[in-house]
């Protein structure tokens, strides 16, 4: 049943679908962004009540979403290479990491100017606040721990049992506005239902994923890095397509 | 938007509208330089150092 799943834990073959499928990542999230920006910033149209204030929903809400989704990526990563002792799926973990603190460093910064206006602080203690920003410092004891041990086997695995424990902020931050009184605002967007005018929607969705494939694309590039770096030592590094000028274009 | 000055100006939202977006654009700039430049530097270790050495 997981045979697929142990091919995948080959670091040649993660390495060859990684270095091919990074600029197919690279070129639609630059095409995404560019149309989500193109109808985020110019022909949505402005909110009859936040004004154009509500523009900056186009990069809060992507990065938040990924903020969180990418921390679940790390602990369903770790508890594959706990489980089926497979080493690039702490390897993807690994990877992912920095790029999910940056995701959560930017959802803090635009939530922060955007609830000035709305709000007319930059800050308050809200549950949803508080729990994201725990949640960044979740990403960096995680770097924290996976480098706090001399050998790479022992960081894996601290590393993992970190994120699976720390993923319970994950469901906090989501529910935070319902459990507790929150100046933040309910989710407007889910599966089957929306409460945003098409006009103002479709830019968002346009804007989720290409900060999806942005996301992507960058794990791509770290992942390589990672498998290079576990397996520098290893007889397939040395092949002339990962260590010739066919490996050049790295991007 | 209706004409440039209004999509400069953001409606008066200007200073957080114009930020925020610039601060995503700094983040995913340098991520996205870092994670190119990681790669680089471990292809030159491998391509250089096969035997694993060269760590700075």
């Amino acid at each position: 049943m997981f045979t697929w799943l142990h091919k995948l834990g080959s670091p040649p073959l993660l390495y060859r679908i990684a270095g091919r499928s990074t600029p197919w990542f690279k070129w639609t999230a630059f095409l995404l962004l560019a149309v989500g920006l193109v109808g985020g910033l110019i022909l949505a149209p402005p909110d009859y009540q936040q004004g154009d204030g509500f523009r900056i929903i186009y990069v809060h809400v992507p990065s938040a979403i990924l903020s969180l989704a990418i921390f679940v990526l790390m602990a369903v990563a770790g508890a594959v290479g706990l489980i089926w002792r497979l080493r690039m799926a702490h390897a993807v973990a690994v990877a992912a990491a920095p790029l999910g603190a940056a995701f959560t460093f930017i959802t803090l910064i635009t939530g922060s100017l955007w609830g000035k206006p709305m709000w007319g602080t930059y800050w308050a203690w809200g549950p949803r606040l508080t729990s994201e920003l725990v949640l960044l410092f979740l990403y960096f004891g995680y770097i924290a721990v996976i480098n706090a041990f001399p050998n790479q086997r022992s960081g894996d695995r601290a590393g993992a049992v970190f994120a699976i424990i720390a993923a319970v902020d994950i469901p906090i931050i989501h529910y935070s506005v319902y459990w507790w009184t929150s100046l933040h605002q309910g989710a407007s967007l889910s599966f089957t239902n929306s409460s945003i005018s098409s006009a103002m929607l479709w830019p968002l969705l346009v804007m989720i994923v290409a900060f999806m494939l942005y996301f992507f694309w960058l794990l791509s590039i770290r992942l390589r890095t990672e498998i290079l770096r576990r397996e520098q030592r290893a007889s397939w590094v040395r092949t002339p397509t990962i260590t010739g000028a066919k490996d050049a274009k790295l991007a | 938007m209706r004409n440039w000055h209004e999509f400069i100006t953001m409606g008066g939202y200007a200073r957080y509208v114009w930020p925020a977006y610039g601060v995503v654009l700094i983040v995913l700039a340098a991520s996205a330089w870092s994670s190119c430049n990681g790669l680089r530097r471990i292809l030159f270790r491998v391509r250089n150092y096969p035997l694993g050495g060269g760590e700075q």
